[in-house]
């Protein structure tokens, strides 16, 4: 038994975000950290590996200083990491992404007792979309907003949470699932696993290694292969900062409640 | 001669669709938003607009529709279709598209629509916008927007015209923009699919605004239901139950009032959430949250405003303790009033506050209260 883990580096925007004058985000200027989603996916791998005894496998998609991030998924514990890389790849949308990576996993060999596990989105782009995206593509079943894991035999019960609830659904393997902070709380690496992160299996897939594939086409791949293009970006404009009242006290309460009254807010 | 091959796409001239989200046989509100926003689409494009149910025993949810303004309801009613499940809805979904070629295809950003979304994408070969927040066809419509929310200079604007798809003038009169926050809502796109129809989006519930009802329509809406094929075999997963969650969510998206609290009431969490509590009480109004609120664990998930939270825009937005990074600016900024207090006067909430008190939330909550009782009771 094989699990996959889809994984993203992704500028940090929890902090500043720089922004070009062009309204593009300024990368550069950007830390790089794991998806935090996805980070739950590869500790609900690892901790099904405890269970199971499968090996790990962690696939990114990105440019090659992403082999940082994947040896230090490496040194959690994850047994082999693909890097897949190629200037063919670049301005993918989610279609063309998810494209390439159900490829790669193609390459990687798929087999019945196989799970895949993504994170729910990335914060870059929030889109959700690779994920399913890449189950289409494989003819998986898929299970999103995985709350809760537990795996019997080829069958997998999850909890998948909604708005207002949850759903318990039942699906058998192979299948893939993209995981939810609820999930789990992901482990830090160990000093043990930092020591063979170098050691392991790493892998680097260009186009030449996955063109054979049917759904490696220059018409289904990069940014012609995108059925999405981005029209424009921009920066919203800062609302104008209003009134900042003087002090703190009861006659500063007072003040803003007569305003409220006098506004018809209350 | 074209890079591309456009022809194919001039099949899709179905109208605009709106897949209309039940759960349990109660429609989801974010249906009539998006029945609301279609029409304007429709308009535009000028071409029809429908709804797409699918359940089982759901006929009765169809002609409502029609008030909020579909022209026709497409009710595709299963036994396999009582509870949602990706694979029978994809199927579904995707056989009735190929068949009635819609132009322009709307989802709503529920968990349930951002599960749907990219597998029916996925299979149909078109592309998808995630949880789009502005949504346009006519182009004055939409520079108008881009004068109002973007800072982009107004000579670009009123330049824009044409995108370069695959090498080329691509001229966009026609296609639908899809406006979403990016990078945490620290920048926005406008994404258009030029080449494949129908264009997807799936939009975030709660922005778009739900028109008058009107019975004439719904009396007038046309009940339509399509031929499709559906076994149990289609169906990989199996839905075991549906939970409801046991306590009643906060209603954040319907509130006129918002009172949410942030990291400043770490000190005391409980008696911090009571003070917005009452404060909220006091307005006729809920109590929302900041991201790290709910992260810590202080309430529950239905609280939080912001990019991976709710966007609300109340009457009034009272900010207790919340430093206003832009992923929560991005849930309430288009509140019509805010007010903010916090201890550290250099707190970006303050930067759009309407107005702004730096102080102790735990001193001036408390004196707040007890003005606007008084204030209420001296009208």
């Amino acid at each position: 038994m094989k699990i996959i883990v889809c994984v993203k580096q992704v500028p940090d925007t929890s902090g500043k975000v720089a922004v070009n004058p062009d309204g593009t985000l300024n990368r550069a200027s950007m830390a790089t950290i794991t998806n935090p989603d996805d980070l739950n996916a590869v500790e609900a791998a690892l901790q099904l590996k405890e269970e199971t005894g499968a090996q790990v496998i962690v696939v990114s998609m990105g440019p090659p200083p992403a082999e940082g991030m994947l040896r230090e998924i490496l040194a959690r514990s994850a047994d082999k990491a693909v890097l897949v890389s190629g200037r063919e790849f670049g301005g993918s949308d989610t279609y063309a992404t998810s494209q390439i990576l159900a490829a790669a996993i193609n390459k990687i060999g798929l087999e019945d007792d196989d799970v895949v596990f993504c994170g729910r989105q990335a914060i870059d782009g929030d889109t959700a979309q690779v994920g399913p995206q890449i189950a289409e593509k494989l003819g998986l079943p898929q299970v999103s907003y995985a709350a809760d894991i537990h795996k019997e035999g080829d069958t997998l019960t999850i909890k998948r949470m909604l708005e207002d609830g949850y759903m318990t659904i039942k699906v058998h393997t192979p299948c893939l699932i993209t995981c939810i902070k609820e999930l789990n709380t992901p482990r830090y690496m160990s000093v043990g696993g930092v020591f063979e992160a170098y050691s392991k299996p790493y892998e680097v897939l260009d186009y030449n290694a996955l063109k054979d594939d049917p759904l490696i086409d220059p018409s289904t791949i990069g940014l012609k292969g995108s059925p999405t293009n981005i029209l424009t970006s921009f920066t919203p404009p800062q609302k104008g900062a209003g009134m900042m009242l003087e002090g703190a006290d009861r006659a500063t309460c007072e003040k803003l409640a007569g305003i409220m009254a006098a506004k018809h807010m209350i | 001669m074209s890079n591309y091959d456009s022809s194919a796409i001039q099949e899709f001239n179905g109208g605009v669709w709106v897949f209309c989200e039940q759960r349990q046989g109660a429609m989801m509100s974010t249906s009539y938003e998006l029945i609301s926003e279609g029409r304007r689409l429709a308009n535009e494009l000028g071409t029809k607009l429908y709804g797409l149910l699918l359940g089982s025993g759901i006929e009765g949810l169809a002609k409502e529709l029609g008030g909020y303004g579909a022209d026709g309801v497409y009710v595709c009613d299963h036994p396999l279709l009582a509870n949602y499940t990706t694979d029978g809805y994809t199927k579904v979904i995707c056989d009735v598209i190929r068949a009635y070629k819609p132009e322009v295809m709307l989802i709503g950003a529920t968990n349930i629509g951002r599960d749907l979304g990219p597998r029916c994408a996925a299979r149909l070969h078109t592309g998808l916008c995630a949880d789009c927040t502005h949504l346009d066809i006519d182009m004055g419509i939409y520079k108008d927007f881009l004068h109002s929310a973007s800072t982009l200079p107004a000579d670009k604007i009123d330049a824009l015209n044409t995108a370069m798809v695959m090498g080329e003038k691509h001229d966009v009169s026609r296609d639908l923009k899809m406006t979403r926050p990016a990078f945490g809502g620290h920048l926005m796109a406008s994404i258009i699919c030029p080449r494949f129809r129908p264009a997807m989006a799936t939009v975030r519930p709660g922005v778009m605004k739900k028109a008058a009802f009107d019975q004439a329509k719904a009396d007038a809406c046309e009940i339509i239901k399509p031929e499709f094929s559906l076994t149990q075999d289609d169906l990989e997963t199996e839905v075991v139950e549906v939970v409801k969650a046991a306590k009643k969510l906060v209603d954040l998206i319907g509130a006129d009032v918002v009172v949410s609290v942030g990291r400043g009431i770490s000190k005391d969490v409980e008696g911090g959430i009571k003070l917005a509590e009452e404060l909220a009480e006091v307005l006729g109004g809920v109590v929302g949250s900041s991201r790290a609120v709910v992260d810590s664990g202080w309430i529950s998930a239905d609280h939080q405003v912001g990019q991976t939270g709710k966007t609300v825009h109340p009457k009034i937005y009272i900010a207790l303790g919340i430093s206003g990074a832009i992923q929560h600016k991005a849930g309430m900024q288009d509140s019509e009033c805010i007010i903010a207090v916090n201890k550290n006067d250099t707190a970006p909430i303050f930067e759009i506050a309407d107005y702004g008190i730096c102080g102790d939330l735990f001193k001036v909550t408390p004196l707040l209260i007890e003005a606007i009782k008084a204030a209420k009771a001296a009208k």
